[in-house]
């Protein structure tokens, strides 16, 4: 395989057209969607129903885009109150697909689609493809997992509608992703960040050289991660990481991407319509001010949600991207709201000890938090998986290296931590998303 | 002259040593002599085996960081002043001595104990300007495994 397989031609794919609407157009569209979509949910969702019943507002209330402000929330919570079917708008002969969250916490929520939903949904991954420069004649590894998780089969169909080979090897079985990457000349490639990083650590042993494949693009989402888990990527892999962004109770896959300026994912915002509130207050953030970041989608037949809280946090900007593309742009989400926790009374975000132990080590260890209470007293401890880099045969030296991160991390979140240097591969890998905080504290 | 030593990064909690240890004897890998260096939380195991290698890769599958270092075998009188005279012989070479342990080998009144150098080149040079020659590994394992 040539270094010039790597190269690529941007390609304009027909169907990215409403990626370059003018904005009057866009905004049009968005409301006439919105009024439709609200009307919709009034009529048929006895939740959504009830809630605008008890604000006194009508579905004709919604005059302006900026109306939205005035319609409640929704939340996770309403899908696990309502389990299984309560929220569905559409009749069940029209549901063609059911999708459900994994359960950690209590009952899983259930997501439905109908034909023109899955067609929507497919259009979007099309576009996410499309604008990090992934085309026909690409072959695809859809690393994501098949099955009840949104992820595989939202990619499997934007990816086969856009022309592409599509490999749906589905997660896990590290050797059998590695051989077939090699094997079948993948170009791209669809997984979580950290078990792309996985597939890294594992490929010199099992005699890979990424560097030597035409592998040229990763589809990464599905969890937080950071600048500095891209930087590592690119560098380690000679491939270009993008952003992908999306959630099932959104959509799947593909709510917004990343284009190939690398420069914040555009929401597809023909059909997810993108606010930032504060978390204290629920109110909209001014323009590039981070706050929780709130969906509505504007044309869910099947399950609309309106004002849906995600949880993640970032920025939205619209200033106009070098691409062309006029849909807004959210940061790069590296924390979610729920994953921050509170210790000695000071928020931290997992992604800042990521910071704190790449400062000391170059590159990311596998690491995981754990919160415990000891005389009433929070106490955060840092598992940090030793690394063969790392590895000295002296303990004044690992106990050197044990301080150095111990001391980063503190400069960084402003907080002490115990760092604790555990065997290789002892901390939990997952597949899908990366478990890294584990919070024992009993309140 | 120089003897291979394995290094490992055990936790400091039950079952660490055992897991490695197991591997090894499945392989049928003979540990000839190793010591442990703890701390509170961790420790790290330090042996010797003929096939160091195998061994290594065998550890390493099995999920194991492992670092190998040279160290230097010598032969010590099991008298009054033995060890004395080697520790003087690096210290005016200006070696530094990191560890060192026995192995558990004792014959005509002599024993071998294991040493890691910063420098174990300048240790030997130095050690056989003396008269002092370290135990080749071949010897060794000739001696400790008959």
């Amino acid at each position: 395989m040539s270094k010039h397989a790597k190269s690529s031609t941007v390609s304009f794919h027909p169907l990215s057209a409403p990626d370059f609407l003018p904005l009057p157009q866009l905004r049009d569209l968005q409301l006439q969607r919105l009024q439709a979509i609200v009307q919709r949910a009034y009529d048929r969702v006895a939740l959504f129903h009830k809630r605008m019943d008890e604000r006194g507002l009508s579905p004709q209330d919604v005059r302006t885009l900026e109306d939205i402000a005035k319609l409640p929330f929704a939340d996770k919570t309403d899908l696990r109150d309502t389990y299984p079917f309560g929220l569905f708008a559409s009749p069940m002969k029209e549901i063609v697909r059911l999708h459900a969250s994994s359960g950690t916490t209590g009952k899983p929520i259930v997501v439905a689609y109908t034909k023109e939903d899955v067609q929507v949904w497919t259009n979007v991954m099309l576009r996410a493809f499309a604008a990090c420069g992934v085309h026909e004649g690409d072959v695809i590894q859809n690393a994501y997992g098949y099955g009840l998780f949104t992820g595989g089969l939202g990619a499997h169909y934007g990816a086969e509608a856009l022309g592409a080979t599509v490999i749906p090897i589905s997660g896990g079985n590290t050797p059998r992703q590695l051989m077939v990457m090699k094997d079948f000349g993948v170009t791209a490639i669809c997984c979580t960040p950290s078990y792309f990083l996985h597939l890294i650590d594992q490929a010199a042993e099992l005699g890979v050289n990424f560097k030597e494949l035409p592998l040229r693009a990763g589809i990464f989402g599905a969890e937080p991660w950071t600048e500095s888990m891209r930087r590592r990527i690119e560098a380690d892999s000679g491939i270009k990481a993008y952003d992908i962004y999306g959630l099932s109770e959104i959509v799947g896959p593909g709510v917004a991407m990343e284009c190939q300026c690398q420069a914040g994912a555009h929401i597809f915002e023909d059909y997810f319509y993108p606010e930032i509130i504060n978390l204290k207050t629920g109110k909209p953030c001014p323009e590039g001010e981070e706050g929780e970041l709130v969906l509505t989608t504007l044309g869910k037949k099947a399950m609309p949600m309106i004002r849906y809280r995600t949880r993640d946090i970032t920025a939205l900007t619209s200033e106009v991207c070098e691409c062309g593309r006029t849909l807004r742009r959210i940061k790069r989400i590296g924390r979610r709201a729920d994953d921050m926790f509170i210790i000695r009374g000071v928020n931290v975000y997992p992604s800042q000890i990521e910071t704190a132990l790449l400062k000391v080590e170059g590159a990311l260890p596998h690491y995981q938090i754990v919160l415990t209470r000891e005389k009433d007293l929070d106490v955060m401890e840092v598992q940090v998986e030793v690394t063969p880099e790392f590895f000295t045969d002296t303990v004044g030296a690992l106990e050197q290296l044990q301080s150095q991160l111990s001391r980063s991390i503190e400069s960084t979140v402003g907080v002490r931590a115990n760092v604790r240097l555990v065997q290789p591969r002892t901390i939990a890998r997952s597949e899908g998303k990366a478990k890294r905080v584990i919070d024992q504290r009993k309140m | 002259m120089k003897v291979k030593q394995l290094s490992l990064f055990l936790e400091n909690k039950p079952g660490a040593l055992s897991r490695p240890v197991k591997l090894l004897s499945k392989a049928k890998l003979n540990i000839l002599t190793l010591s442990i260096a703890d701390t509170q939380q961790f420790g790290i195991l330090r042996f010797v085996v003929r096939d160091w290698e195998k061994a290594k890769q065998l550890l390493e599958k099995g999920g194991c960081v492992v670092k190998v270092s040279d160290m230097v075998a010598i032969e010590v009188a099991d008298e009054p002043g033995g060890l004395a005279e080697i520790l003087e012989t690096v210290e005016k070479a200006r070696v530094n001595l990191e560890y060192m342990y026995g192995f558990t080998l004792k014959k005509e009144g002599k024993g071998v104990l294991a040493f890691r150098f910063d420098d174990p080149d300048r240790a030997i040079a130095a050690l056989q300007k003396k008269g002092i020659s370290p135990v080749r590994s071949v010897e060794l394992f000739k001696r400790l495994e008959g």
